[in-house]
């Protein structure tokens, strides 16, 4: 099928900001569609045209760089030691190099959401063709595509017209990762604005993604009451033939399901999922079941419940197979990025593969079909399911002893441990038959199985803890609200106004892998506690489903308790980690539906108001992966700021702004525009907190915008100060930086805080109408 | 397992690494000569023990004795006031960090900056990167660290060493030091 010509001459674009080069545009969807809204200033932003806008906010947010490795080994001069002053062969000092390896993670994170949107949309444009409308909410989303209106100034109508926006983000992401060259780019802080040049494309990417398999595959269309899932191993109905799905791309999952309900078996074969392809199977079949985030990978593959295995792409464990073949349940591989050795057998009779599997010719088998892959899973699963008789490689309780007793207390395990758990010792203590240092282990174990491959003796550790731990898995029986995806055009109309002017004091998104310092269940604390004071809270990937896996005192988790509507104190989950798209999306809409910004090719105009008005705050506690970084890198170009939990640090650079220096902190006040102070808010654009406790403290910190009326930050202050009083002790030594005019003070408080204010010598200041643009104040004068 | 290799095994450091804490007179010399000594404080210390007290005792008696601010992350600033110890601020351990970094500040009480940092009690890879950054970025900042395992990217460091051993060296430094 030939693409039709979707293209933008550049002169045709009415701009002199934008220099989009490389790629061959001349118009096509933009002549044919109807949209009266002028072109702005940077359609298809090339890699400086935002460069100022980025330089406005890395000179507040000084890189603070924690090299992770002192050399580099990118090219054949080196390994160079970089320590300190030292410079490499080629040039490169310190920053720098830590900005190129910023850079080349996030290329990695935006070009895996980039490549999977590719293929979502190669896919559905397949199957539904490409005049499929892009449809992510009927009526109640006009503005469909927030993130693409944005950056490339086009208003996508059919699934066709997303084509030329993943054409413009491989272009971007291919120049991008050349900028990691040997030689090439050497000011760390040009760098940085690559960065979050990447992380916008991967925005970009991830809404072509969800839009595509929302529009194309009947997903909940931004619906606020989507249907409950089951999540948690206690789920699952072992009885029952089991397929496991892992990874992010729904095709051959949703071709299972197809298949089993066309052949009258929906209810006989247990679908369940673990990561991201399992909540968008969720969106599209509320039935399949999610095991977990991805630390569940081992414990339930080892369990010997799944009797078949099916992974697509990102971030499953590359000793799939291995562990597959333990368990003897056949493995389907289905993409081209993640083939594992496999034979392919994607052209062979689906009768032929289903054989092979069943007497066992072979373990696991590429199909780069997804129908195919539906079917041969399902018949592969229904085959054997007698046959393997669940057979798993956990050890019994007896036999954890017996193999604990082998034991040298070596601590080669705590050692491997990234979470320095007491392994060592758990382990010597079930020698004697008690396990009860191992069960205590299981809730903060990322079942990452480093203690094993650490282990001299061969123990197979994470089994001990996982087995020793049964009755908590047994009882792992909770749910999660299915990704809603988009958020309603009304939705944010109502909460525009109380969220700019911070009478809901903030949006909280929990989002990214989990990779926690002390398991799930923190995102399940932080979460409870930001809706029960009225936060909007969002969630997504595997955050979401940490979540959900924490019930309350009348067992309800958050999804029960919590409406999952965009409103203050709602549980928001927009769905899988390409999701993530609608709550940056969100953002962007509060400042083109509520405040009427003009959004097409308007980016820096856009973020400058969402950095200026939208008190919004990701918070990655378990970040992770490379796409962790591209995502966050997108949160903070729109001026949103990211916190992460202390492995984040492994990023190796914070943002982080300084309140003690005043001219940090001043802005235009568009109104008369002289240049004010606006406050140290927020004060931080990525950092990592130690504990929860920090984490909740800086989250309610870091939601304050300088637009905050008095009201609104009287409320921000009100619930910043009383979590810093819960949690830290006192109240907070810079509340005098925070409070501008006294009605800023929380009534309920003032006492208190009249009393700091006094010791800190407070004066009053001026509320402005914040901008960094000093653009925006002409344009508000000329009005 | 040799004393200067890292707590974690992957977390391998170099080629400029922690000198070693092996007698208390070490840490009691860098300390008494250092002129604004800093302590940086996170929430793992309330785990351990030194000699049968909690270790925090011990941390205030030697902040005490040595006249040593402390900056506390969140979690852990209830340990110190409830012992009527007050933190000379609460801040997150990346924060304090990166104005060690700044030549120009002139520390949380406006006077002169810091020349030596100690830090304990943080998650062993945080403050493994957290002592990367001001090992590359601090060059005026001597940093040592209280902690039973081996930090390489500190200046000083006590070695991989048993609780017991590390907890006598800790209770050696506090007593040592001249009021
Ligand atoms: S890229 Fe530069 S610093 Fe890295 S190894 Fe090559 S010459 Fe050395
Ligand atoms: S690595 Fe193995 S032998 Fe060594 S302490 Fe751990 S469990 Fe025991
Ligand atoms: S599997 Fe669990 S206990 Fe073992 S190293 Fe990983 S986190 Fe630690």
């Amino acid at each position: 099928m030939s693409r039709k010509s979707v293209s933008v001459s550049i002169k045709e674009i009415d701009s002199d900001l934008a220099r989009f080069r490389d790629l061959n545009i001349t118009i096509g969807a933009i002549t044919r569609e109807r949209w009266d809204e002028p072109m702005g200033p940077s359609p298809f932003p090339s890699l400086t045209t935002l460069r100022p806008w980025d330089r406005l906010l890395l000179s507040r947010y000084k890189p603070f760089y924690m090299p992770f490795c002192d050399l580099c080994c990118l090219c054949t001069y080196g390994k160079c030691d970089l320590t300190g002053t030292k410079k490499g062969a080629c040039g490169i000092s310190m920053p720098a190099q830590q900005s190129r390896v910023v850079l080349l993670s996030a290329c990695i994170g935006a070009a895996t959401h980039t490549s999977h949107a590719r293929e979502i949309l190669t896919h559905t444009i397949d199957t539904f063709g490409r005049d499929c409308p892009v449809n992510p909410g009927g009526t109640a989303v006009e503005v469909e595509a927030p993130i693409t209106r944005l950056v490339c100034g086009i208003k996508p109508e059919t699934l066709g017209d997303l084509e030329p926006v993943l054409d413009y983000c491989e272009n971007q992401l291919t120049q991008l990762l050349a900028v990691t060259h040997t030689g090439q780019e050497g000011n760390s802080l040009d760098f940085e604005s690559k960065v979050f040049h990447t992380g916008m494309i991967d925005h970009l990417g991830m809404e072509v993604a969800d839009l595509a398999q929302v529009s194309a595959l009947g997903f909940p269309k931004a619906e606020p009451e989507a249907p409950l899932a089951d999540l948690g191993l206690g789920t699952i109905d072992a009885k029952k033939p089991v397929i496991l799905v892992i990874g992010h791309n729904v095709p051959p999952a949703a071709a299972i399901i197809d298949y089993l309900r066309e052949h009258d078996n929906a209810g006989d074969v247990e679908v369940t999922g673990i990561c991201c392809t399992s909540l968008d199977l969720t969106r599209y079949a509320p039935k399949a079941k999610i095991v977990g985030p991805i630390s569940w990978q081992l414990r339930y593959i080892r369990s010997g419940v799944p009797d078949v295995i099916v992974v697509d792409e990102q971030c499953i464990r590359t000793d799939t197979l291995t562990e597959a073949e333990k368990i003897h349940a056949p493995l389907i591989a289905t993409s081209e990025k993640n083939c594992l050795g496999l034979p392919d057998m994607t052209h062979e009779p689906a009768d032929a593969i289903v054989a092979a599997f069943v007497h066992g010719d072979v373990t696991g088998a590429l199909i780069l079909d997804p129908e195919k892959v539906g079917e041969v899973a399902s018949r592969v699963a229904l085959a054997l399911h007698p046959k393997r008789k669940k057979h798993g490689s956990m050890p019994t309780k007896h036999k954890i002893a017996e193999m604990a007793k082998k034991c040298t207390l070596c601590m080669q395990c705590r050692r491997a441990c990234p979470n320095d758990l007491p392994v060592a010792q758990a382990v010597k203590l079930a020698a004697s038959e008690n396990l009860s240092g191992l069960d205590e282990l299981y809730d903060d174990c990322l079942g990452c199985g480093r203690c094993e491959s650490a282990c001299k003796q061969k123990l197979p550790i994470h089994s001990l803890i996982v087995s020793a731990a049964e009755k908590q898995t047994r009882d792992e029986t909770y749910c999660l609200r299915t990704g809603r995806g988009a958020i309603q055009d009304i939705e944010i109309r109502k909460v525009g106004g109380p969220i700019v002017l911070g009478e809901i004091p903030g949006i909280v998104a929990f989002v990214g892998c989990a990779n926690y310092p002390k398991g799930s269940r923190e995102v399940a604390d932080m979460v409870t506690e930001f809706a029960k004071r009225r936060y909007i809270v969002c969630t997504s990937g595997c955050a979401a489903m940490s979540a959900g896996m924490s019930r309350n005192e009348e067992g309800k988790t958050v999804y029960e308790q919590f409406s999952g509507a965009f409103e203050a104190g709602g549980v928001v989950n927009v769905g899988s980690c390409v999701s993530n798209a609608h709550i940056s999306g969100a953002a962007i809409k509060i400042a083109s539906i509520f405040a009427k910004r003009p959004l097409r090719g308007n980016y820096e105009e856009i973020a400058d108001y969402v950095y200026n008005r939208v008190g919004a705050v990701g918070v990655a506690w378990g970040a992770m992966s490379q796409k962790a970084a591209s995502i966050a890198a997108g949160f903070w170009r729109l001026g949103i700021p990211v916190v992460v939990g202390p492995h984040g640090t492994k990023y190796r650079r914070m943002l982080l702004g300084r309140a003690d220096r005043g001219d940090d902190w001043m802005v235009y006040d568009a109104r008369s525009g002289e240049s004010v102070y606006g406050g140290p808010v927020p004060e931080h654009l990525f950092i990592a907190a130690e504990t929860k406790e920090e984490a909740m403290v800086l989250i309610a910190k870091l939601a304050m915008r300088p637009n905050d009326t008095s009201k609104g930050r009287a409320n921000k202050l009100a619930n910043y100060i009383d979590l810093h009083k819960r949690y830290v002790g006192g109240i907070p030594g810079d509340v005098y930086r925070l409070v501008r005019t006294p009605a800023d003070i929380p009534l309920t408080l003032k006492d208190e805080v009249d009393a700091h204010l006094a010791e800190h010598d407070w004066k009053e200041s001026s509320i402005p109408d914040p901008t960094l643009l000093s653009r925006m104040v002409h344009a508000k004068k000329v009005a | 397992m040799p004393m200067t290799d890292a707590w974690q095994t992957a977390e391998i450091p170099g080629p400029k690494k922690a000198s070693l804490i092996l007698k208390p007179d070490i840490a009691d010399a860098l300390i008494s000569r250092a002129k604004r000594p800093i302590m940086i404080v996170g929430h793992g210390i309330v785990e351990y023990e030194v000699d049968g007290k909690p270790m925090i005792e011990c941390l205030i008696a030697l902040a005490r004795k040595a006249v040593i601010p402390v900056v506390v992350s969140a979690s852990t600033n209830r340990e110190f006031l409830s012992r009527e110890f007050e933190p000379a601020a609460i801040m997150s351990a990346v924060e304090i960090s990166s104005r060690l970094t700044d030549p120009e500040w002139k520390g949380l009480d406006g006077k002169e900056p810091y020349d030596l940092a100690i830090f304990v009690g943080l998650p062993y890879s945080m403050e493994w990167t957290i002592l990367s950054g001001l090992k590359h970025f601090a060059p005026n900042v001597k940093t040592m660290t209280f902690d039973c395992v081996y930090q390489p990217n500190a200046s000083w460091s006590f070695p991989n060493s048993t609780i017991k051993d590390w907890a006598a060296n800790l209770k050696g430094i506090v007593e040592n030091l001249e009021d």
